[in-house]
């Protein structure tokens, strides 16, 4: 692994103090990416000369107050960017171009964060390796024999790698969790209803959320702040603005309560992924917290509710695919009912 | 329990869903979809007499704050207000195929 490059919060700070600038941040952000997503395949596209464009117009505006101005972020396929490629990891959205940002986009541009490329992953989301991605897999950076998890795999690569200090993914059943887990940094699933889904591209709406990767904590409780809260644009994003994550970090776990479900830790858990969770534990209970064990009875009905409402769910969105408004459409069809399904033979 | 789904109930659904499966595929869907609905028999069992509907929710339950939110119970509205839409061009800028004035999607004709 290469030295460690600064985190977000010394990205940003540096360039306040004037030590830094956003352009040069952008620009060692785009050397990384250059020397390893070659081997990596993190990114599916580098918006190189759009975002130090963009980094130049944040220097020369001088105004740094943004909570994460100059600071380079890759943003998972799945999220829609203006006038960038989403392929969401398929064939089927070759040439897509959305007219319009998501909102988390929006407002990690709002507080001065500078888009780099969107990341590889899973196809629309569904996979748990990015092995599922028409763009080939990502590797894990500490071992590119291995899967990086997925499906936001690319994003959690982008930051393992030290290629940005932080990235997007989404969060379906697992996909922001488990690719920080094995790639081991910080990511989390936000509540449903915290942050909007609008832009981003639908798997299952019940239970989609965007959520941020980041080498520290501090990190990503800022890109946590920075994208959620109420949005006009989606209905199910909570009215009620969320409280603020960065702002409960100094706190610490004195006075914090966890519940752990120790039924759920016994089947099918390698021994060393249970030492390390009762090790995390451990930490936890000598920093001031309190453990407790729960018990969490219909947690055996989370997979039957997962397969039934994902897939039905995916089905609905995944049918506007059809190569009638964007992406690929097939060459091979002269009535429209063989143009949507041999399109969809052909991008799915 | 329900009768298995067959190869034929799959392409069935397939030519609803406008899809081409190859005839493996078909079988091999079959098994998956059969197993996909043994979990409805299994969440069937789940007794839930008196809860309200999710939908009637804005997931106001929240673990750290106490918003009993009534409010918050109705789907989120907005005034029925025309407000700006895309673009026609923006909706079209990505389209595999448009008419010469460049105001339509032009697509193969029906039959």
């Amino acid at each position: 692994m290469n030295a460690r490059t600064p985190s977000a919060v010394a990205v940003r700070d540096a360039i306040r103090r004037g030590e830094l600038t956003a352009e040069r941040a952008v620009g060692e952000a785009l050397d990384a990416i250059a020397a390893r997503n070659p081997a990596l395949n993190a990114f599916v596209s580098v918006a190189g000369e759009r975002a130090l464009a963009r980094a130049r117009r944040l220097d020369r505006n001088g105004d740094t107050s943004g909570a994460l101005h100059g600071v380079p972020v890759a943003i998972k396929d799945t999220i829609c960017v203006r006038d960038m490629p989403a392929t969401a990891g398929s064939r089927i959205l070759a040439g897509y171009m959305p007219p319009y940002d998501a909102t988390v986009i929006t407002r990690l541009e709002a507080a001065g964060a500078v888009v780099i490329g969107k990341t590889n992953c899973d196809e629309f989301a569904m996979g748990s390796s990015t092995e599922h991605s028409a763009f080939g897999p990502a590797r894990n950076p500490h071992d590119p024999s291995r899967t990086p998890g997925g499906s936001s795999g690319g994003s959690a690569v982008a930051v393992a790698a030290d290629m940005t200090p932080l990235a997007l993914g989404s969060d379906t059943g697992g996909s922001v969790r488990q690719p920080a887990a094995l790639c081991g940094i910080v990511g989390a699933r936000p509540t449903y209803g915290r942050v909007s889904r609008y832009g981003l591209i639908a798997f299952a709406s019940s239970l989609d959320q965007v959520g941020p990767f980041g080498r520290t904590v501090a990190d990503t409780a800022l890109m946590q702040d920075a994208i959620e809260g109420p949005d006009e644009h989606d209905a199910t994003c909570r009215a009620t603005p969320p409280s603020s994550c960065s702002s409960t970090l100094d706190a610490g776990c004195k006075g914090l309560r966890i519940g752990v479900p120790r039924h759920l830790t016994t089947d099918g858990v390698d021994a060393d992924v249970r030492d390390a969770f009762e090790a995390a534990l451990d930490r936890l209970a000598r920093s001031g917290a309190t453990i407790d064990t729960v018990e969490l009875p219909h947690s055996q009905y989370s997979i039957p509710v997962y397969y039934l409402v994902a897939t039905a769910e995916a089905s609905s969105n995944l049918a506007r695919f059809d190569g009638v408004r964007y992406g690929h459409r097939t060459s091979d069809a002269d009535t429209l009912e063989a143009m949507y399904a041999r399109t969809r033979r052909e991008g799915f | 329990m329900a009768d298995p789904i067959t190869a034929r109930d799959v392409a069935h659904i397939a030519r609803l869903a406008r899809l081409d499966l190859a005839a493996d595929e078909a079988e091999a869907f079959a098994r998956q979809l059969t197993d996909i609905l043994a979990y409805a028999a299994i969440v069937q069992q789940v007794n839930t007499p008196d809860l309200p509907s999710a939908s009637s929710q804005d997931g106001s339950a929240d673990g750290r704050s106490s918003e009993a939110g009534s409010a918050e119970g109705r789907a989120s509205q907005r005034a029925d207000a025309a407000t700006p839409g895309i673009s026609r061009d923006a909706a079209l800028a990505s389209a595999p195929d448009r008419s010469a004035d460049g105001t339509l999607f032009r697509v193969p004709k029906v039959l």
